[in-house]
């Protein structure tokens, strides 16, 4: 599903990256050590890791940019104006908005990371058992994708938490996280099913092979380094589309829940007020926008240092 | 032929006297991010109506940028054409506004590509992709332009024609495919023919046949014929003068007696001694030592001087060699051209 | 061609029984209580116990459940929501709202997407092109949920251009805005796609051929390149649908579209468990149904796969 955003830059999914043009010192440079060099250049490249950077640290200090307490909510400040205190307000519970923006980013963040990774490990197995095995293997995990893309996304992914969820204790961090993370996995593993397919297919790798390396070596030293960077340029994408999808399961109310703080229910709540108190809605927006925004960048910038041919 | 009389009209300043195709000194380049990279530097050769004229040279030469600018085809940018003259019957087709440069393409000077699979748009049928020749350039209506198309497919010798207009390219066999592409470029009759190497992709027997194809469709219509190749068997069969490219130059023109014979150019040279010949059995090949030169960093003086056995002082300095006459019809761009053909 | 159809739909009939299995199991299989699970967190008199229990063959073994499932969407049967209405009828009354809102997104997001797609794939490093590039970033990262209320928040609201809710019976004006929120989901997808087909296109040997045929450049671009780039685009319209599915839902919630996806939103949130199963099993069916029209279509447009 998430697949249309890479297949639109890279057509075969297939490892997409090649030397780029021959570098005038004599020192023979590694497609990584190109690709930073690139990198280093590249202002979109600064702007998203600062930005990426930024929010990691709110997830995991929100002290150091509010001393205010998200819980701490007393309904005499019902949709309060925006003050010294509280930046932003106060919601219809008279919580400080911009305290409850900051303790949103642990949520997103968190499932977002879990779940992405998560995929990364389904699709990573699932990818190189299929490309390297081929044969029935093959065709049977990819009927199995199949069926799994042939359920609309948010509806797949209602029924699983919904499934997830019974236990109505939690605050759904478990449910959401897996139900993202089982669903997340398709594009991650076509990637690295073309990947090994090609590289399996590469002088070297068969050379290895006739030399007596095992499928465990041959994956780990040969195959693995050639696809790893368009493997990680989609769960970079992959963790905001996970992001996104966190808020919109909370906003339809089955994904976080209980006394979770998070930038959906934070929108859901706030969309019944917007004609008396716009700020709840529209700040918990920008910080999850600004969040979803610095992962497809990042992803854009490093699929573009790997791979010069498609800009 | 009856188009003639139309075809003058189109183009002002035409003069049926003049030669059919003059390449006067044309230089091309492209600025890529990486520097320019200058692939046609100084092309000069002239084509009479019946005349084959093959452009032999290494890959990466500027024999395809050389055909595509006297098409005026170039991808531009990032390819430009800083200077020269290309001339049909004495008018300027560089200095044509697009428009008028457009009715020359397939009307006077057509076609042919290497990879006839991929130079067909794979979409559409072979019988669209013709007919759109006669509809666009002549106005005709479906119905007759499938005709005309049906009719041309006959000449190029697909069998049962009619049945297959209806087919898309991958559905034809590689020889087949290319005999679509003649048949495509003769449409509307034109009076130079530009192959860039039309055989290259296919095999053997079946090079021969359309190479046979296209010398008898050349003789039916009195066509120039420009031939681009690195089959040099193919040259000495069907072209009547030969040029040489290196570097983007033509180092080397001359008849094909000529230059099998004596050539006149150390480059013409070593490129003939290193075609195996039956009269060579046992003999070792000679292989051109060295490669040719980046585009961006073309060597001062003739660029051929690292990897010239005759070179001198004077071939490393600027100016480069000019062009000299070596006899009435025949030039060469060598300093001392007279050891080359002396020897 | 045909074999291609047959091939296509042996596919689609796999894909069809997994995904319905899917939505099934996880919905009753292995619960402690699945009756509660349809029901939520609501109490349970006996008498609705027993119409579940009928109503889902829970008694019996799980594989007849879910024949008995199937047996009736087949038939048209898609059962009762704990409201005691019909899917069938809910959906009856659902369908044209969202099928009409599907369809004004479709075409706005398509005509926008392939235009600018187009103009940005010739014009490749142009302002133009670099314009919409940023524009489609930006449009990416704009997760439907923040999307559809900011939207509905600015132009609804503080400047009054749009009808800010629906209504009962949406006319085609109210239907705009959530329609171009809607649309928004997959128009970047839609230009990004267009615009490296077409740039890809453009570098291909047969432009060559046709510009050496003389033919216009409106010509070459409007006839041979838009056919090729096309076909890649129309490939993402069966993605699309489900995301505009997905999109839907929230979409119709914000701006009170008594649509699909209202309905299912109002299912979850009163954890109506029937009518999410019943909701969810149809559209699944959609998309099954649309993806496979859209399959054909491409053999359609691209006969080396009609032929093959
Ligand atoms: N679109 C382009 N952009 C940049 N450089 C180009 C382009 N087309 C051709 N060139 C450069 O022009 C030079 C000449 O290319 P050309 O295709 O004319 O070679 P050629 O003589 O036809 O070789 P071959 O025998 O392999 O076909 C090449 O070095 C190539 O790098
Ligand atoms: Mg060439």
């Amino acid at each position: 599903m998430s697949e249309s955003i890479t297949a639109a830059a890279g057509p075969s999914g297939a490892p997409m990256m090649e030397p780029k043009h021959a570098d005038k010192r004599d020192k023979p440079r590694s497609l990584a050590g190109d690709a930073w060099v690139d990198l280093r250049r590249n202002k979109i490249f600064w702007f998203a890791a600062t930005l990426v950077v930024l929010i990691l640290a709110m997830a995991v200090f929100p002290k150091l940019f509010t001393s205010a307490d998200p819980r701490d909510c007393i309904l005499a400040r019902q949709h309060g104006g925006a003050s010294g205190s509280a930046l932003f307000g106060y919601d219809f519970q008279g919580c400080d908005v911009y305290a409850r923006t900051i303790y949103g980013a642990r949520a997103s963040i968190e499932v977002g990371v879990l779940a992405t990774l998560l995929s990364g490990i389904i699709g990573l197995l699932f990818g190189l058992a299929t490309g390297y095995f081929g044969g029935w293997i093959d065709a049977v995990l990819s009927r199995f994708i199949d069926i799994i893309l042939g359920i609309p996304f948010l509806l797949a992914a209602i029924v699983l938490a919904k499934r997830f969820s019974s236990d109505s204790n939690s605050n759904g961090v478990v449910a959401v996280t897996i139900t993202l993370g089982i669903l997340g996995w398709t594009t991650a593993a076509r990637i690295m099913r073309s990947s090994v397919i090609s590289a399996k297919n590469q002088d070297y790798v068969a050379a290895a092979r006739m030399l007596g390396a095992g499928p465990g070596r041959l994956m780990l030293r040969h195959i693995l380094p050639n696809s790893i960077a368009s493997f990680i340029v989609v769960l970079t994408i992959l963790l905001g589309a996970n992001i996104a999808s966190e808020a919109t399961l909370s906003f339809l109310g089955i994904g976080l829940k209980g006394d979770a703080i998070s930038w959906g229910i934070a929108i859901s709540d706030a969309g019944s007020y917007v004609r008396v108190a716009p700020a709840p809605l529209i700040w918990p927006s920008v910080f999850l926008a600004a969040t979803v925004l610095a992962f497809i960048m990042l992803g854009d910038a490093v699929r573009d240092a790997f791979d010069p041919k498609l800009r | 032929m009856t188009d003639i009389k139309a075809k003058i009209d189109v183009l002002p300043g035409l003069d049926p006297r003049a030669p059919l195709l003059e390449v006067n000194d044309l230089h091309v380049e492209f600025r890529t991010q990486y520097g320019i990279s200058r692939a046609v530097n100084g092309a000069n050769f002239t084509l009479a109506p019946g005349e084959t004229l093959a452009i032999l040279g290494e890959s990466g030469c500027g024999k395809s940028v050389t055909a595509q600018a006297i098409m005026g085809i170039l991808d531009s940018p990032p390819g430009f054409i800083t200077k020269g003259e290309v001339k049909y019957r004495g008018v300027d087709l560089l200095k044509l506004p697009e428009k008028e440069r457009r009715k020359v393409r397939a009307n006077q000077i057509a076609m042919i590509f290497q990879d006839a699979l991929s130079a067909l748009n794979p979409v559409f049928t072979v019988g669209y992709q013709l007919a759109e020749l006669f509809r666009v350039h002549r106005g005709m209506s479906r119905g007759d332009a499938k005709k005309r198309s049906i009719e041309l497919l006959d000449q190029v010798k697909i069998p049962a024609a009619r049945a297959r207009i209806g087919d898309y390219p991958h559905q034809f066999s590689g020889g087949m495919r290319q005999r679509v592409m003649i048949a495509m470029a003769l449409a509307l009759d034109p009076e130079v023919l530009i192959a860039d190497e039309p055989t290259t992709a296919l095999d053997v027997t079946v090079q021969a046949q359309i190479m046979g194809l296209l010398a008898e469709l050349q003789q039916q219509r009195n066509m120039g014929l420009i031939l681009i190749t690195h089959d040099m068997g193919v040259v000495a069969d069907v072209a009547d003068r030969i040029s040489v490219m290196y570097a983007g130059k033509v180092v080397e023109e001359a008849g094909v007696y000529d230059i099998y014979a004596r050539p006149a150019h150390p480059y013409a040279k070593a490129l003939l001694e290193s075609i195996p010949r039956l009269d060579m059995k046992g003999q070792q090949l000679n292989v051109i030592k060295g490669l040719p030169p980046a585009l961006t960093a073309i060597p001062q003086g003739c660029a051929f001087n690292p990897r010239c056995a005759y070179a001198q002082d004077v071939c490393r300095q600027d100016p480069a060699p000019p062009s000299y006459i070596v006899a009435p019809g025949r030039t060469s761009r060598c300093h001392f051209w007279r050891d080359v053909v002396g020897e | 061609m045909f074999r291609y159809i047959v091939r296509r739909l042996l596919q689609m009939v796999l894909t069809f029984f997994g995904a319905t299995f899917f939505v099934y199991a996880l919905m009753f299989a292995n619960q402690d209580d699945p009756i509660q699970a349809l029901a939520g967190e609501r109490p349970i008199t006996e008498s609705v116990r027993q119409a579940l229990t009928e109503r889902y063959h829970l008694d019996d073994p799980f594989l007849l459940q879910y024949w008995y499932y199937m047996k009736g969407m087949l038939t048209g049967d898609f059962g009762t929501s704990l409201t005691g209405r019909k899917i069938s009828d809910m959906m009856e009354v659902a369908w044209p709202v969202t099928i009409k809102l599907g369809l004004i997104a479709i075409v706005i997001a398509a005509a926008v997407a392939v235009t600018s797609g187009v103009i940005a794939g010739i014009r490749r490093g142009s302002i133009f092109d670099n314009v919409t590039l940023v524009i489609t970033l930006i449009i990416l990262s704009l997760p439907i949920v923040v999307l559809a209320p900011l939207a509905q928040l600015i132009f609804g609201i503080k400047l009054g251009w749009f009808p800010p809710t629906a209504g009962a019976t949406p006319t085609f004006w109210a239907l705009l805005l959530p329609a171009l929120v809607l649309g928004s989901l997959v128009i970047a997808t839609e230009l990004r796609v267009t615009r490296s087909s077409v740039a890809e296109n453009l570098r291909s040997d047969y432009v060559r051929t046709a510009r050496a045929k003389g033919l216009s450049r409106k010509r070459v671009i409007g006839v041979h390149v838009l056919r090729n780039s096309l076909i890649p685009v129309v490939t993402l319209i069966g993605v699309d649908i489900g995301g505009l599915m997905s999109g839907a839902i929230v979409t119709e919630r914000i701006f009170n579209v008594p649509g699909v996806g209202f309905n299912l939103f109002r299912g979850i949130r009163t954890e109506d468990g029937p009518l999410v199963v019943g909701f969810v099993s149809i559209l699944v069916i959609v998309f099954l149904v649309v993806n496979l029209l859209v399959d054909l279509l491409y053999a359609a447009l691209d006969p080396r796969i009609r032929y093959e």
